[in-house]
This record gives C-alpha cells, structure tokens and sequence, in this order.
C-alpha cells in the first residue's frame, strides 16, 4: 500500500477559483516543471513557449495539453530504435553511478529476456562492491540466466573477457556485462570502465553493442553531468531510469535526452523482477502532473 | 563559461549607480540570481523562496562595507544566512543510553545505508568502543553478505541474521548478541524502502519501537533532486529522526537536498559520506556545504588540501 502526499501541486489547483493565466500563475506553472527536477533551464524555456500562447489557453486541460505536447516534442528522440539487425551474441554493458539500480536492471533485462526464448548470460564484472558477485547470482538464479564471475577483487575485464568467450562457446543471445557503480568525476574510475570496453571489443570485434546508462530518477541536476561524463568517456547508447515508483519524477531525462540525443529504453517501477517497463514518452508525460 | 555566482552577482550590480547601501530595488535582480544559484543546486523551490525572503530581510539597509563590492556583500550574507540555516557546530552521534546502545540506519533504496554502517563502526572502533553489526535487510538479494563482508574488512563482529528471520525479532535477538559478544554499540541497517510504502515504514516504526535507539539516522544520497523534501520529511515524521548522513559527496553534485533536508526536518547533518572505502566518512561543516551549495566549494576545498 503507498500514500502520495506532501508538496506536491497540481495544475487543476492552480485553476481553482477560476483564475486565468497571469504573472503569478506562470511562476506556478515553471515550480511545478522545477519540482519534477526538469530543470532551471528546461522549465524556463518551456515557460517562455506557454507565455507566448497564454491567451489562447482557459482551462486547466488547455494548459496540461500543451506542457505535454512540448515536453513530448523534447522527448522525440528518446524512443529506442527497434534494430532487427543484431549479432550474437548482443552484449551489453551496463554502467553508472553507485548504487542507481544496475545490478536490479540487468536481472530484470536478463528475465524479460529468457521469457522471449532468448539464452542470455551475465558477466560479473562488479568485483569491487562487497557482495555485489552474491547479489548478481541470486538475480541470474531468479532470472534463469547462465552467470560467468571470477573472485572479489580479480580484474573486471578479465571478467568480461571471460563473458564473452563463454558466451560465443555456448551460443548464447545477449551477454549482459555488471559493472561496479562509479562516480562519473573519478577519472581512474572511469579509465578502468573503457578498459573494460576495450577488452570487449578486443575479445569481439563490434562489441559492447549496447553502453546502457543507468539513471535514478531520485537524482537531480546532477544526472546531467553524470550522462555527459559516462557518453564521452563510453558512448552511451541508451538510458534506464529506475525508481519510478517512489514520488520522484526523474523529469532530469528530459534535458538529457534532449541534449545527449539518447533514447531512454526503460523505466524501473520496483524491486521486483517484474518491475521494468518500455519507456513510453506518453505515459512518461502524463506521470510528471 | 563557468561563472560563480559572486561574479554573477558582481554583473548584476554593475549595472545600478549609487548604491551605498543595499535597497528592496538594487537587490532584487541580485536575488534572483541567488534563487537561480539555489535552483539548480537543486535545493527545493519552497525552500529557495523562503531563503530568499530571509536574505532580503538581513540585506536591507545594509551598507556595503568598502572592501567588498555589492556583489561580495549579497554573497557574503547569502553564505552567511546559508551556513546559520545548515547549523552551528558538529553534531554528533547521540550515543546515550544503558549498553549496548542500538542506533539505527533508514533511507531509500541505494543511498549507501549498509556502507554507512561499516563506516560507523570503523569511525567508532577507532573511539575506542565497540561496534556490532547487525543486518536486518531480508530483502535485497545478498544484503546480509554484504554487511558481512563489511564486518570482516574492519574486524567488527556481524549478526547471523537469516533471510526468513522476521527484521524486528532480528534487532531484538541481536541486541542480547551484542551484549553478550562484550559490544557497546549496535548499528542496526535496514532494507531501502520507499517514504510512500506503508508496509515497510511501518517495520522501520516497529524496530524504533523495539529497540529504543539513542539515534537514528536518515542516509540521503547527495545528488538527491527536488523529491529530498518529500522523502525527508517523510522518514522524519514516521520516525523522529536524530540526523542526517549525506553519502556521495565525493562527487561534483552542488548538494542542495541538504539544505532542503535540513529545512523541512529542522534535523542536522552529522556525517558526510566521501567515498566507497569505509574509511570515507567526515564530520559535516556547514559553511562548506554554504558554498558548496552555492558553486564556489571547490576553492574552499582545494584550499583545504593544498
Ligand atoms: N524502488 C525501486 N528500487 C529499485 C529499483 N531498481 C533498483 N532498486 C533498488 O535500489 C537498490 C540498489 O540497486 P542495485 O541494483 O544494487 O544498484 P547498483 O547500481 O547495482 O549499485 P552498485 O553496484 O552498488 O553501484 C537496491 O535496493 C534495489 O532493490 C526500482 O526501479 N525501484
Ligand atoms: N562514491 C561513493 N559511493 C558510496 C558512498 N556511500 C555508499 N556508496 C556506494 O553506493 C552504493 C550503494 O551503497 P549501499 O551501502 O549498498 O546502499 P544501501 O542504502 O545499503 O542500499 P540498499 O540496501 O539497496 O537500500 C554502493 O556502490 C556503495 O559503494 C559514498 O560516500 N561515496
Ligand atoms: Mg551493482
Ligand atoms: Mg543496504
């Protein structure tokens, strides 16, 4: 059972009284848009096309259809592509900050995966956290994938590099490859993580197909920095956005998506291994009012 | 590109004449930076409104003193109000109480709870007290290992909790462990939960009723967005915390939630979490939160270190 309270508005109140658009109306709105963490810039801009249009807008419904369809046009990029074209295997690795979800959204691929028939395996490449190898088994155990890790503190590319090969041996579909959360600003970090790449491809030619971007979407301003630092160091090619079922809006990704050009492939709404959804910019949307 | 926000303000106060003393007119556009400054700190907009309303209270009639320029004299009341609002001095951990003393860890999913419990029991080892360990997180897959092999890399005994153990009957039994093992502190981490799922805030409820701990503190992730204050506020009215542990600072994220955290619980900070490593816990210094907060922390900082 979950409560929604507290400081939120909504824009139906912003209308009650029967109140037109003015001035201290507009400064309303724009606190709605900062209190979904889209952003000073974002909010501004979009305050700036709704000013323009304000005669033409009376009723709650008005102004709701047209903050959704200018959000939607800055999401127009953030559909993934639907690419038929894929090598086997597919692998994917799966990066970002501590602690945003990683782990908890390759056991929830891995599952969506093995439940279209795919064989998938998932290489441990978190040797650093404690426990993180214990926390992957028990997600590839619930997902029914193949896992490949080696022990606590060994090389993560070595780790990968392992993956693969297995992965080419067995014939599986997809590889996703776990790595340890880092801040994007730690440039040893963030050195060891291409180094992972670079064993990848070595290992395969064209491989990582995927650099997935793991996004919580309690974080704020900062998740901009973090999607710029992780796309020049590995060139993301998609987002995850988890946490979606708590009150934050994570409306960051929509700076993101803008200014990156990346597709947000899903959203996390849970702990479970069923709580993954396809990002839909509609729905999205909707949920930010 | 990158502009602080004194020379932001420096910008905004070139261009008014005359102004010996700061007035309702000459500080608005001046203030209006500040609230930008605080927005995309991401300190809450309710929050950043009330602050702003402060300032402009402390500055009118204010003359500028000769050594600064009107720009460093609304930075230097910007900074002065931020730093009284984050605190006095260092609040420490409330340790009172009959041993061994439980004191218990909340917050959401993945904000560095169990990290934190080691780094505490490191820190309070080296105070000469002894730390016991306990898991009570039956949830997240390999949550107990985790805090197990925490306990293991500083030497401090863990609790044999068992994932079909029920959390509440875990705090209690641990706690005669503890008493028993000879320890004197009991740091009880608990599973990330939502603020909005009832069912767990009421387990949460249950421990605090059972155990009685001398603290309890929430663990926030530092590049938390506009959502800290319903989180916080959230915790806070089910729980009565007793502080605040920023994790993550050791990133480039400006921080605001602390100051929304701290506004809408009236709870300090206690600790700063600056890394992985369980030796990365600080004491929390307001006034280098204020400037953090504010885009010029890192000079503070790499004054610090040189
Ligand atoms: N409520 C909720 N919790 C989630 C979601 N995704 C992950 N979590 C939880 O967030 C916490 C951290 O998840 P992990 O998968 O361990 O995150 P990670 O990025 O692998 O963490 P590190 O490897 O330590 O950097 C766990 O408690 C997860 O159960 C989600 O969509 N919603
Ligand atoms: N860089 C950095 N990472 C941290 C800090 N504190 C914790 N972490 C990392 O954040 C991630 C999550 O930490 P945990 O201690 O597992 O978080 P938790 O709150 O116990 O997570 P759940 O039990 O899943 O709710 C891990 O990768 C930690 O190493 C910190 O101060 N700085
Ligand atoms: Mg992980
Ligand atoms: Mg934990």
């Amino acid at each position: 059972t979950k409560t929604r309270t507290i400081l939120t508005t909504d824009i139906d109140q912003l209308f009650s009284g029967k109140r037109q658009i003015d001035d201290e109306m507009l400064e309303e709105i724009e606190e709605l848009l900062i209190t979904a963490d889209i952003g000073v810039q974002t909010a501004m801009d979009l305050m700036d096309g709704i000013a323009r249009k304000a005669s033409r807008i009376q009723t709650p419904d008005a102004l709701k259809q047209l903050l959704k369809q200018e959000l939607q046009t800055l999401l127009a990029n953030a559909a993934p592509p639907t690419d038929a074209l894929q090598e086997k295997p597919h692998v994917v690795m799966v990066v970002g900050v501590n602690g945003v979800g990683k782990t908890t959204t390759i056991g929830k691929l891995a599952a969506r995966e093995i439940h279209q028939g795919r064989k998938v395996l998932i290489a441990a490449a978190d040797t650093f956290r404690a426990a993180a190898v214990e926390q992957l088994t028990i997600w590839a155990e619930r997902a029914g994938a193949e896992l490949v890790r080696h022990k606590e503190q060994a090389d993560p590319a070595a780790v990968a590099y392992d993956g693969i090969e297995a992965a080419l041996a067995r014939g599986m579909d997809t590889v996703y490859v776990d790595t340890a959360g880092r801040l994007h600003t730690k440039v040893n970090l963030m050195e060891e993580i291409k180094k992972i790449q670079r064993t990848i491809t070595k290992k395969m030619p064209g491989a990582p197909h995927e650099i997935l971007l793991v996004l919580d979407a309690t974080t704020g301003q900062n998740a901009l920095a973090q999607a710029k630092m992780f796309n020049e160091s590995l060139g993301v090619t998609g987002l995850v956005l988890t946490k979606l079922d708590g009150t934050a809006k994570g409306g960051i990704v929509i700076s993101i998506c803008q200014q990156l050009q990346l597709p947000l492939h899903f959203i996390g709404v849970g702990e479970g291994v069923d709580d993954l959804q396809p990002f839909d910019a509609a729905r999205f949307v909707d949920a930010l009012f | 590109m990158f502009e602080s926000l004194s020379e932001k303000l420096d910008g905004v106060f070139k261009r008014l004449k005359g102004h010996g003393t700061l007035t309702e007119k000459n500080i608005s556009d001046g203030l209006r930076e500040v609230r930008l400054a605080l927005l995309e700190a991401d300190v809450h907009f309710k929050v950043a409104k009330q602050f702003i309303a402060d300032v402009k209270e402390r500055s009118l009639g204010q003359e500028v003193m000769r050594s600064l320029t009107p720009g460093q004299q609304v930075v230097k009341i910007v900074n002065e109000t931020l730093t009284d609002l984050m605190g006095g001095a260092h609040e420490a951990l409330d340790l009172s109480g009959t041993h061994p003393v439980p004191i218990m860890l909340v917050g959401l999913q993945g904000s560095g709870k169990t990290t934190t419990a080691g780094k505490l029991a490191l820190k309070l080892r080296k105070e000469g007290r002894k730390p016991y360990l306990v898991p009570a997180d039956v949830y997240r897959p390999a949550a107990i290992d985790q805090l197990k092999k925490v306990g293991a890399q500083i030497d401090v005994p863990v609790f044999e909790s068992r994932t079909d153990m029920d959390p509440v009957d875990i705090c209690r039994q641990a706690r005669v462990a503890a008493h028993k093992a000879g320890c004197d502190t009991v740091l009880l981490d608990t599973a990330g939960r939502l603020h909005i799922d009832e069912t767990l805030m009421a387990e949460l409820q249950a421990i605090r009723e059972a155990l009685q701990p001398a603290d309890v503190l929430l663990v926030a992730d530092a590049m938390t967005g506009q959502d800290a204050v319903n989180m916080a506020k959230a915790f806070d009215d089910a729980l009565h915390i007793g502080g605040v542990v920023l994790s993550k600072m050791d990133g480039d994220a400006r921080g605001g939630a602390a100051l929304s955290i701290r506004s809408i619980t009236g709870k300090p900070i206690k600790f700063i979490g600056v890394g992985e490593k369980l030796a990365d816990l600080e004491a929390f210094h307001p006034d280098r939160m204020a400037s953090r907060i504010l885009g010029m922390g890192d000079v503070l900082t790499m004054i610090e270190k040189a």
